[in-house]
């Protein structure tokens, strides 16, 4: 049973999942601001989409790097940590069935994530911090730099301490009998990635900060490289986690979908802790002090089993929709299930792009680059923004695109304005991120840098620059930039107009994206028990399956045309 | 389940497609890890990060004693630098060039000595697309064997600020 305060809790007409109002109020808390840091991440965006693209080269050279450390800080740091808070303080009291452990707890750390980002963004834009995200040592920044960081991971530390006190409340009032739902272990594993990152952040950046008051004489490039890769990577693996959780969250509220064996689930999510950090040392690949049979063995591990994880989510997901539309009765051909799949549904429509774009071009394109040898003609090339393009805005932010489109009629309880617009912006976001992606991996290729203002090095003293086909592909990264932005700004006005300016559907069941009978039927397939049909549909999934080998032969196709790119390079030891 | 609590029994190995699928996909995670360790011992490009410690002021030493030893020409002030086959080679990343100029054999093997005497720079050879890393206190040896002629482009890809993109250098290989 749960536990409850006395008016301090309401049950979801549309769910009927409990709601801890304390906890509801964190997650408008958390998500309303990671909107406004995602809307200032998105200008950044745009601006630096129009520097890249040869043809327009908008901004300053000065302005291009210090929007690049905005951009890169606002999206993949105070964004998405603080939408995974607010996935923390619903996955941890709504599907548990408890209320939230302390209401001061979450005070302490809204303000003091508000308070870190807020210092950070300020000295970025007056100019004592243009140091981009990795701010690597001997580059330095102002002291409350560092300090605002430091700020936003303590301040993030506590909210996940609230988190795992939520849970361990729920346990000791027994809330729920048996295992903890497959989406809140899934939040779980994202909050224990989040505290060893966290712990990574805080040993560098401790010194950091200190380094840059004059406390500290020296750090050392290569250690710093070393520990910050520690936060710097993981750190989007807490995204990874957290959205598979949502994936698996919107797929049961779309379509009613349940995972077809939560044994394969768990342990994936379970692989995701012990082996995520692996990624880390695909930033160190091409560097001195540490050598081959270090990179090889902590690029993958001996078997890449984090990869392995996601290859499974990539299955499980998609295959638990197939048998969930299946049971309704879409059982023609191999993919009539697919093609009779609420499309129209922004969570439906966002969940799946995100699962084909995290897999075909974030997936793919990060496991190539992160070889050891391949590294070489990858490394801080564009190669590298153009993968993590396709898993955190093409994967992680377009699936909590979609959770925004249930997050605002069910938590705060408002309706959407210009649905059929709400219904297309997965699309466009998705094109756009598909382009912007594209556009940066194929402009990698031919060498053309990271970060960097100018590839025709105007004014250089030896000049270099690049043929027409990499200016051609920056064209493309500026168009799928300006596609994406539009994906983004309708989302962000989207969330708005209803946030603020929305009707109340307080009271009322939600089926503003399916019809009503629809949605009744989808949570009635999810309730029945898992009986023999389920079992003899689950057993054979021929769409999914197909899905999962298209993914498996682009990916070796990929794969092994890397290698053969590599052996035409130089010799090199 | 995902939002509901699981049935008591969930605890249980995969059948049908999904063994299929978890067993293809693991046997592919292991073959991706194999190639590295092939790749190290029969491939021609690898990654070792042989690298020694040195202080900026004692590399940039070496770098002009090679470049007074073995220089051969000038461009635009900048002198190119021919070291012997089978020799030590440095190149020099600092805000914003990398110096000097150096001038190869095709097909023969140097000791390319990178590192930075500022901040941390990116030795990125163009077009042909070779990519390392160059950090303040570490003396990175790769041992290059450039297998194709032609005036090759330096350039830095890693952030070392305002002058970023004015930092280029050249390999000429004949």
């Amino acid at each position: 049973m749960g536990n409850f305060l006395e008016g301090r809790y309401r049950t979801c007409n549309t769910t009927g999942l409990p709601v801890c109002l304390d906890a509801q109020f964190f997650i408008r808390a958390h998500a309303v601001v990671a909107v406004v840091f995602f809307l200032i991440g998105a200008v950044a965006a745009l601006l630096l989409a129009l520097t890249r693209w040869s043809a327009v080269h908008l901004l300053s050279a000065m302005w291009f790097y210090r929007v690049l450390t905005l951009h890169g800080l606002n999206m993949l740091i105070f964004w998405i940590i603080f939408f995974e808070i607010a996935i923390l303080y619903f996955a941890g009291t709504s599907l548990l069935n408890t209320r939230l452990f302390s209401r001061r707890v979450g005070w302490v750390a809204f303000v003091l994530m508000v308070v870190g980002a807020s210092m950070v963004n300020y000295i970025v834009l007056i100019g004592k911090g243009d140091v981009l995200m990795t701010s690597y040592v001997p580059l330095k920044a102002h002291p409350l730099f560092y300090l605002g960081i430091i700020f936003f991971a303590v301040g993030t530390l506590i909210a996940v301490f609230n988190f795992f006190a939520t849970i361990y409340i729920a346990q000791r009032d027994k809330t729920y009998q048996g295992s903890m739902p497959l989406v809140a272990f899934g939040a779980l594993a994202a909050a224990i990635i989040a505290v060893l990152t966290l712990l990574h952040g805080a040993t560098v950046m401790i010194p950091s900060f200190l380094w840059s008051l004059g406390l500290i004489e020296n750090i050392d490039a290569g250690w710093y490289r070393l520990v910050w890769w520690g936060l710097g990577h993981p750190s989007q693996q807490i995204n990874v986690a957290a959205m598979v959780a949502v994936w698996y969250f919107l797929a049961t509220l779309t379509t009613g979908a349940k995972p077809l064996n939560e044994t394969v689930c768990r342990v994936a999510f379970v692989f995701y802790i012990l082996f995520i950090n692996l990624a880390s040392a695909h930033h160190l690949l091409v560097d001195p002090g540490l050598n081959a049979s270090w990179k090889i063995w902590n690029t993958s591990y001996a078997m890449y089993l984090a990869v392995l994880a996601s290859m499974i989510h990539g299955f499980t997901v998609p295959a638990s929709i197939e048998v969930a539309q299946r049971l309704k009765g879409f059982t023609r051909g191999v993919f009539n299930w697919l093609t009779s799949a609420p499309w129209g549904d922004p969570g439906f429509a966002s969940m799946f792009l995100s699962i084909v774009i995290f897999g075909f071009i974030g997936g793919i394109t990060g496991v190539t680059i992160g070889t050891e040898q391949i590294n070489i003609i990858a490394h801080n090339t564009l190669r590298i923004p153009g993968h993590f393009h396709g898993t955190v805005v093409g994967g992680t932010t377009l699936a909590f695109m979609g959770l925004t489109y249930y997050v605002v009629p069910l938590i705060f309880q408002r309706d959407f304005y210009f649905k059929k617009l709400a219904r297309i912006q997965p699309y466009i976001f998705a094109s756009g991120v598909v382009l912007l992606s594209l556009g940066m991996s194929f402009a990698g290729s031919y060498g053309v840098p990271r970060r960097h203002w100018d590839v025709n090095f105007t004014g250089a003293p030896l000049s270099a620059g690049f043929d027409a086909a990499a200016h051609f592909m920056l064209g493309l990264l500026g168009i799928g930039g300006i596609l994406t932005f539009t994906g983004a700004l309708i989302f962000i006005l989207l969330t708005v107009a209803a946030v603020f300016f929305g009707k109340s559907v307080a009271g009322q069941p939600f089926s503003g994206w399916q019809p009503a009978e629809k949605f009744k039927l989808s949570m009635e397939i999810f309730a029945r028990k898992k009986d023999e049909t389920f079992e003899a549909i689950a057993h054979k999934v021929p769409g999914t399956v197909v899905l999962v080998f298209v993914l498996l032969i682009s990916f070796m196709v990929y794969y092994f045309a890397n290698w053969k790119a590599l052996a035409d390079v130089w010799f090199v030891r | 389940m995902s939002i509901k609590v699981p049935e008591s029994d969930w605890f249980k190995p995969p059948t049908g497609s999904e063994r299929l699928w978890v067993g293809v996909a693991l046997v592919w995670c292991i073959v991706m890890f194999l190639a590295m360790p092939y790749w190290h011992f029969k491939g021609k490009q690898n990654s070792t990060g042989e690298s020694y410690a040195v202080t900026p002021a004692e590399f940039m030493e070496r770098v002009n004693r090679f470049v007074e030893t073995n220089k051969v020409g000038e461009e635009n002030g900048i002198p190119i630098v021919e070291p012997s086959p089978g020799g030590d080679a440095y190149m020099v990343g600092q805000m914003w060039r990398w110096y000097p100029i150096l001038k190869l054999k095709e097909g023969q093997t140097y000791r390319l000595h990178i590192s930075s005497v500022d901040l941390q720079h990116g030795f990125s050879v163009l077009p042909i697309n070779i990519n390392f890393q160059a950090l303040p206190g570490y003396d990175h040896v790769l041992t290059l064997t450039p297998t194709s002629k032609g005036v090759f482009q330096v350039i830095c890809n890693e952030f070392c600020g305002i002058g970023h993109h004015l930092m280029t250098g050249r390999i000429i290989v004949e």
